[in-house]
């Protein structure tokens, strides 16, 4: 058996097509699979349907294939951060499907575990129930939303197995878990990569059979959207 | 004081003792440092920790631990972290006491507008419509006229809605507002305040709760 461990990124990612649909994790700029994303930039795949809470920001992140213009569409909860966004989207150059985040993150859910839709109280007399099937169960409204499948999915975690067991850590775990169990080719981005059974089966958060594919990552950025401290008086 | 510190003195008596809570971005998140020591609560953030603490020292900065608002944070002992499919059941599901948002616009019936301007700005509603259709209690906290001094408390919402009929209690620099099954009704004045001032600057109708007649 040919094992899980990529070299390279670019390998890697050598397979994804114009037009394929991404699954992406992170959560601003914190557990973005960011060596994955480089190396997209670098082999210049267009049309690509991106699925993420956010686009990342100008020049970092997703952000990145935004400037190159290698997104056709988004689908995302949040884009405040991101000025190119912000003009690609209210130009009508890019296709945003703009969703709650809880929706978002059980529409990839609901994919990952053969769910292809559910219905949720999210929404409901918003604009985005136009066009949605609604059904009162118990008396309450609720929205029908379909689950999302990626043709890959790029999760960023902080160590891996050769087997492709994951641990994620502190809130860099976000939609990447969920991500991981969503694509038909999993990538993961990893900061360590250890031997098979060095990782507690009870500290396991992905097991290995939603990654197919497992490539270390070095001197990641990480960059800190946001950096917030106490002053020292305090 | 100014307006945004009126609201949030006035805020922070909801949050109580031993509540699960989750404070919204921008104004909302600066109630954090206002909680009192004897109030114990655990913050919740939707991208995946239950345990906000203090904003780290300069030494203890860690890019994989911040909160919704993209901000660096500590974790309180007693934390724990999760994905995002299980905070959103968490918030989804009932399990968070109180949701304390901002809002651009509440109308008379409870609706909240509070993630688009059409053709003018979109930054996405974030967690928020998630967090109006599943908190035990949701009170929106914004200043009760623009900045061009139009009423932000509407008969109708004329922005894209975030949510329908989901406020509990509005809470701005002039009144608190609560929304029942008899309508909108103004609950508190802030000080110096008068009914007079607060009727003048609302576009919706509300009644007026009789303790606050009585004052």
């Amino acid at each position: 058996m040919k094992g899980k461990v990529w070299d390279t990124f670019e390998d890697a990612v050598s397979d994804i097509q114009d037009g394929a649909t991404l699954i992406v994790g992170g959560f601003g700029l914190c557990g973005i699979p960011e060596k994955s994303i480089e190396a997209l930039k670098n082999k210049g795949t267009k049309n690509l349907t991106i699925v993420s809470n956010n686009c990342g920001v100008d020049d970092w992140g997703l952000g990145l294939l935004l400037a190159n213009k290698q997104i056709k569409k988004i689908i995302a909860s949040y884009v405040g951060e991101n000025k190119i966004f912000e003009q690609q989207f209210l130009n009508g150059k890019i296709e945003v499907e703009l969703t709650p985040q809880g929706t978002l993150a059980e529409r990839i859910r609901a994919g990952g575990a053969g769910i292809p839709a559910f219905y949720t109280p999210t929404g409901v007399g918003t604009p985005i129930a136009e066009g949605k099937e609604t059904r009162y169960i118990d008396g309450k409204e609720y929205l029908l939303e379909k689950a999302i499948v990626g043709d890959f999915a790029l999760v960023k975690a902080w160590k891996a197995d050769k087997l492709g067991n994951l641990v994620f850590r502190k809130t860099s775990r976000n939609f990447n878990p969920i991500a991981a169990t969503a694509g038909k080719i999993t990538i993961a981005e990893v900061e360590e990569i250890v031997e098979i059974g060095e990782l507690d089966p009870d500290e396991i958060h992905t097991p290995s059979i939603y990654v197919q594919r497992v490539v270390l990552g070095k001197n990641y950025e990480k960059r800190i959207e946001r950096l917030t401290v106490v002053s020292k008086e305090d | 004081m100014n307006a945004r510190q009126r609201i949030i003195k006035r805020a922070i008596k909801e949050i109580k003792n031993g509540m699960n809570v989750n404070l919204g971005i921008g104004m909302p998140t600066l109630l954090a440092n206002e909680i009192p020591p004897n109030i114990n609560v655990l913050l919740q953030s939707e991208n995946g920790l239950l345990g906000i603490g203090p904003y780290p020292k300069e030494d203890e900065v860690d890019s994989d631990l911040i909160n919704a608002g993209k901000e660096t944070v500590t974790v309180v002992p007693g934390g724990s972290f999760f994905d995002s499919a299980e905070s959103f059941a968490m918030i989804r599901g009932g399990h968070i006491d109180l949701a304390i948002l901002g809002g651009m616009e509440v109308s008379e019936t409870g609706d909240l507008a509070n993630w688009m301007i059409p053709g003018k700005m979109v930054k996405g509603m974030g967690g928020a419509m998630d967090l109006v259709a599943g908190a035990k209690r949701v009170v929106v906290i914004m200043e009760h006229v623009s900045k061009h001094g139009e009423s932000k408390v509407k008969k109708s919402c004329t922005l894209p809605l975030t949510g329908k009929g989901v406020v509990h209690r509005l809470i701005t620099d002039l009144a608190v507002f609560d929304f029942t099954d008899e309508g909108m009704k103004l609950v508190e004045l802030a000080d110096g305040v008068t009914i007079e001032e607060v009727t003048k600057k609302t576009e919706a109708s509300f009644n007026i709760e009789s303790s606050v007649l009585l004052n």
